[in-house]
């Protein structure tokens, strides 16, 4: 259970700043680095944009980084594709919504009660391991190619990490809370809400998070898998069967990869919005 | 002491052992229970009962002759290659994961320099790059392989760039005082100190290299596990389908298990040395 909290921070840890190292004043410390990253983006782009136009790779299979840039700034302005984006996003949402709605309770259920915990585990250890994935066919049988397929697969793989937090934590509430609220007599209910849920809410909210990049793996994977009506994955799987348009292909899964990057952005800045008492306790400790 | 006194302790060990049995497996059984019930009174084809789809299995992967210990074609033609595939894509993320986090974990200037690209490339779906990768690297195992890689690399990845940073600054002192050299440093004090986060990883990389190894497998494929379920919806065989996923859930399980148990041992001198200095 531990897993899906091993790998709660969802961004790369940048390194602590090596106390003395470098030496210089800290602003020029602040630059340098600033610096190190643009040149890190710069040569990324460089070193694709070096590797495509040299003709290593046929320009047919690999086109130049500068084209897949040009062809994404084209996308990122089509009103069709941009309906693509939303089609997608509208079913990532929606799944993720039914997942949080589902894991949830089941979680703070299981979190609570020892029986439940211990009858549960082996179901969930053996439903776990399923791939999303593999249940598209079954899904496309069961919903057809559309809107609801992909919302219930979202739902399904979403669901596991934020049932994972949410046990994690109404299941380790601080004890001296939970003595303390017996002491003043709080009934069941309300040191469900007052005591374990407040105290739980940071990392079943890490379980959403971390469950937004894997719904939107999903969404996408499924509509390219299953070859959906609408989204980004659909628009990949038709560009590259219709003449294997190389370019669109990678613009498709960059604006992708943006579209995560900005949705782990937005989620992170929520989460240090909504928590900041867990921030500010960190530090004072 | 008579006879009857530990024959009495022993019973209801016994029953004390039956009752955690049956709080352990009650709801699976239940529920698998419940499901035969349902499907047969429903006599859905979408949702065969358990027996069904278990005779199913056995037709499928396990009535070979005796001599290759009852496993049938199906097992040589579509598990193992699965497999294999799987696993050298694991090892290959494992690998890759482990060496470019070091680097990163202990350099801050490789760090500053890659994490824009590497958050980047992490965050594009998996899936949107199966069509550049058959583009490269054809429709053969080698691309499979890789995707399973590039997939799955990102856990080690983070978990090997956390450990290796924040290793006990103690023991780093300790080190350059006895003019530990650079090797010694990274391979008796950084990534012993990184096991445990390296190996939480390397689980949850497991776990996804095997969905990458079923997407893999749903494109341009013409054998292994993910193949044969597509293979099994177009032809509208459920049961078959059910086969699978029911394969995949057991595969999942037990690699995990396997796993959990392989990092019990690799990790057990960690427990003992953090079990001694909290005593």
């Amino acid at each position: 259970m531990s897993d899906t909290l091993e790998f709660a921070a969802p961004s790369l840890p940048s390194p602590a700043s090596g106390g003395g190292k470098g030496g210089g004043s800290a602003a020029w410390g602040r630059t340098a680095s600033a610096l190190r990253v643009a040149l890190g983006v710069v040569a990324f782009f460089l070193i694709l944009e070096l590797i495509t136009s040299l003709g290593l790779v046929p320009a047919i299979y690999l086109p130049r980084a500068s084209t897949v840039v040009e062809r994404m700034a084209e996308l990122m302005v089509d009103p069709k594709f941009l309906k693509q984006i939303l089609a997608t996003l509208e079913a990532w949402a929606v799944g993720l919504a039914l997942a949080t709605l589902i894991s949830v309770p089941i979680g703070i259920l299981i979190g609570t009660s020892e029986p439940a915990y211990k009858m549960s585990s082996p179901v969930i250890e053996f439903m776990r391991p399923i791939p999303s994935v593999a249940l598209i066919p079954l899904a496309i049988l069961l919903w057809g190619q559309g809107f609801s397929m992909k919302v219930i697969l979202v739902a399904y793989a979403a669901a596991w990490p934020i049932l994972f937090n949410t046990v994690y934590g109404v299941h380790d509430v601080d004890p001296i809370a939970v003595e303390t609220a017996r002491c003043f007599g709080l009934k069941r209910r309300s040191m469900l809400w007052r005591i374990c849920l407040p105290s739980a809410a940071p990392l079943i909210f890490t379980g959403i998070r971390i469950s937004a990049s894997i719904g939107l793996i999903v969404v996408i994977g499924s509509e390219l898998l299953a070859s959906t009506d609408s989204g980004i994955g659909s628009y990949i799987l038709f560009v590259s069967l219709n003449g294997g348009h190389m370019d669109s292909v990678l613009a498709g899964a960059a604006i992708a990869g943006i579209v995560g990057v900005l949705i782990n952005w937005l989620l992170g800045l929520i989460d240090r919005r909504l928590f900041a008492w867990r921030y500010l306790g960190a530090t004072a400790r | 002491m008579s006879p009857t006194e530990p024959s009495k302790a022993a019973t209801s060990a016994l029953l004390g052992a039956l009752r955690s049995m049956a709080v352990r497996w009650g709801l699976g059984v239940g529920l698998v229970a419940l499901w035969q019930v349902l499907a047969m009174r429903a006599g859905s084809i979408f949702f065969p009962p358990p027996t069904e789809i278990a005779k199913r299995a056995v037709e499928l992967w396990l009535s070979g002759p005796p001599s290759r210990l009852f496993l049938s074609d199906g097992v040589f033609q579509d598990i193992l290659p699965s497999l294999l595939r799987l696993l050298a894509g694991w090892s290959l993320a494992v690998a890759c994961g482990i060496a470019l986090g070091t680097a990163i974990g202990r350099s801050r200037r490789i760090s500053e320099l890659l994490d824009p690209s590497l958050q980047f490339l992490r965050a594009i779906p998996g899936p949107a790059l199966v069509p550049v990768f058959i583009l490269l690297l054809g429709t053969e195992s080698t691309m499979r392989i890789a995707l399973i890689a590039f997939g799955s690399i990102w856990p080690v990845l983070l978990n090997t760039i956390e450990g290796t940073r924040t290793v006990d600054p103690v023991q780093l002192d300790t080190a350059a005082s006895f003019r530990l050299p650079r090797g010694a440093l990274l391979w008796r004090i950084v990534l012993p100190a990184a096991m445990p986060k390296i190996f939480a990883g390397m689980r949850i990389s497991l776990a996804l290299a095997v969905i990458l190894m079923v997407v893999s497998e749903l494109v341009a494929s013409t054998n292994g596990i993910g193949y044969r379920i597509q293979n099994a919806q177009i032809m509208f065989l459920l049961t078959d389908m059910w086969c699978g996923i029911v394969l995949l859930a057991v595969i999942g399980y037990t690699l995990n298990r396997l796993f959990l148990t392989i990092e019990d041992r690799a990790l057990n001198w960690h427990r003992g040395a953090r079990g001694r200095s909290a005593a």
